[in-house]
């Protein structure tokens, strides 16, 4: 079953103003268990607005969200719950430090969904090794930390409530690739090791073509697609008129099917093109088998 | 050949028990270069930045721009009227209530008649493709709107030079390609001096000269075709490469001799069509 589902699922913001806007028209998705979701759209195509649904930040104009096949807005009393089984790291998570040591900030999410002091220990300390923390690091303040730290500790905080779905929007933004790639292969290592739903914003495509085994494109308040990378990036023409890109490498391979080369439509990581151009260059007893 | 600013064996450490962050730093941009500046976080890029227009001193060591020793402090107001700052988070930059208003604000500081205060703050939010917004407020525009703002605010001043903290960091790729073309055209039709700190690898290659940043020192300073054929050095400093170099790359690890400047898709698909011919 779906661990998450949307049925006619639409939000309008400011409704009744001239302000009035819709943000999400009438999405319907189905997300398995387990996945590893990218979510791409540029800025305004609604996607904000749409993750904020899944943990019930946003209650749907009209509408259904389900969790794991329960209507999350069946009772409201239940979304505090449903936060606890929802984990939304923001952008610029950092910002939201609050305690005052770093330990005691991870374990504020877990403290409140009333675990047992040993459990929560152990979380914290868990979640602190996934995402690269050392125990010396625990007792500091996060405020003595550098960005790249901070970040982590902030997604520690959501990661050690072990929700069974992760959001996390744009985690990697404003650091460098070497910060990046270490963030984003700890979340994979988290995906791995817990086997929970990760949906990840990001508007570099690249990445998300490097983790996500399901990509979700948002446009002008729609759904555009929910599919796998391969027919995503197959679809490269109308992703890149809606003002996204595709990564660089699937543009190479596309020229190259211009100028009369077709070797694979679905070439987007650099690792695929380095196998698919020697096994071409075998076929063409260009180098030695 | 005339240099609009210049480290000359810089020192800088924020207090005097922390470390030396620069040490016998030298670096100079030419007036009319475009020239990007990578590393990682930590690396020194902003530290040297705030540099330029005199917001850090230096700890040892001068900085001068366009000749004005930057430890002057009866010179501030010129030096800052000649290298302008954009930062990351275009919502710490904008302090008026209108664009046109904002775009104005340090021209007013500056004085001067309010006809030409008028004309160059209408040409600034030309350059910068924003006119048609100028009675808005600014949080009604986007980040990269806001960026563009930022930058029509320094324009205004007729800057020598700018210098570009990161400021597409926090921005869309539609907002990120309008600040670089803005940022471009500035460079190439008033001839501007562009300094553009960034960690996207696509912007420092569209850029003249790239200096590579590590640990306080100046790693590779050349022109990108030359810095990104370095891939295993870049890699060991925590940068990246485009796709494109990185393919190339692969295969000539894998025995394949082609070339190592490649650097776009249009030449990474040339090269493979030779290959594959």
């Amino acid at each position: 079953m779906a661990i998450l589902k949307t049925e006619n699922l639409t939000y309008t913001y400011s409704q009744g103003t001239p302000f009035e806007k819709t943000a999400v028209d009438n999405v319907n998705i189905e997300i398995e268990r387990g996945e590893f979701v990218g979510v791409i759209g540029h800025t305004g195509s609604g996607k904000s607005t749409l993750i904020q649904h899944f943990n019930g930040l946003l209650q749907p104009t009209l509408g259904k969200i389900y969790l794991d096949g329960m209507d999350i807005w069946a009772n409201k009393k239940n979304i505090r719950n449903i936060r606890f089984r929802v984990g939304l790291v923001f952008q610029y998570p950092e910002y939201q430090l609050f305690e005052d040591t770093v330990y005691r900030d991870i374990a504020f999410g877990p403290k409140n969904m009333g675990l047992s002091e040993a459990e929560i220990d152990g979380r914290v300390r868990r979640t602190a090794q996934a995402v690269g923390l050392s125990e010396e690091v625990l007792e500091k303040s996060p405020f003595e930390l550098s960005g790249g730290q901070k970040r982590r500790v902030a997604i520690a905080g959501v990661m050690a409530m072990e929700p069974e779905v992760l959001i996390l929007d744009e985690p990697t933004a404003g650091l460098d690739p070497g910060g990046r790639d270490k963030i984003l292969g700890q979340i994979k290592e988290y995906h791995k090791m817990t086997g929970n739903t990760v949906l990840l914003v990001s508007h570099s495509m690249e990445d998300v073509a490097k983790y996500a085994s399901k990509i979700l494109v948002m446009n002008e308040s729609r759904l555009f697609c929910y599919d796998t990378p391969q027919n995503v990036f197959r679809r490269s023409e109308e992703i890149t008129q809606m003002g996204l890109s595709v990564p660089q490498i699937t543009r190479v391979f596309d020229m190259l099917r211009q100028k009369g080369v077709d070797l694979n439509d679905e070439v987007y990581t650099v690792k695929y093109a380095v196998g698919l151009i020697t096994e071409e260059l075998r076929k063409r007893g260009k180098i030695d088998a | 050949m005339s240099e609009i600013a210049e480290a000359v064996n810089l020192e800088f450490r924020y207090d005097e028990e922390a470390e030396l962050i620069f040490e016998n730093l030298n670096l100079s941009f030419k007036q009319g270069e475009m020239t990007a500046i990578l590393g990682h976080n930590g690396c020194g890029k902003s530290t040297f930045a705030k540099h330029l227009n005199a917001i850090l001193l230096p700890s040892g060591g001068k900085v001068y721009v366009d000749g004005i020793d930057t430890a002057d402090e009866t010179r501030l107001f010129d030096i800052r009227q000649r290298v302008g700052m954009v930062f990351q988070n275009p919502d710490n930059q904008i302090v008026a209530t209108i664009v046109e208003e904002d775009v104005a604000f340090a021209l007013e500081n500056l004085g001067g008649p309010p006809q030409e205060i008028r004309r160059r703050v209408d040409e600034a939010l030309q350059a910068v493709g924003m006119y048609k917004y100028r009675l808005h407020a600014p949080h009604q525009l986007s980040g990269g709107q806001k960026q563009r703002v930022a930058i029509a605010g320094i324009i205004a001043m007729r800057p020598k030079c700018i210098v570009l903290d990161e400021p597409t960091a926090m921005l869309d790729p539609v907002g990120r390609n309008k600040v670089m073309k803005t940022v471009k055209k500035l460079n190439e039709e008033f001839g501007i001096t562009i300094i553009l700190i960034t960690h996207y690898m696509e912007e420092a290659s569209q850029c003249k000269r790239v200096i590579v940043m590590d640990k306080g020192k100046v790693l590779m300073d050349d022109c990108p075709k030359e810095v990104f054929s370095n891939v295993d050095k870049l890699k060991e400093v925590g940068l990246d490469v485009p796709q494109a170099t990185e393919l190339v790359y692969e295969l000539n690890k894998l025995g394949l001799s082609l070339d190592t400047h490649i650097t776009d898709e249009n030449e990474c698909c040339e090269a493979l069509l030779k290959l594959l011919s």
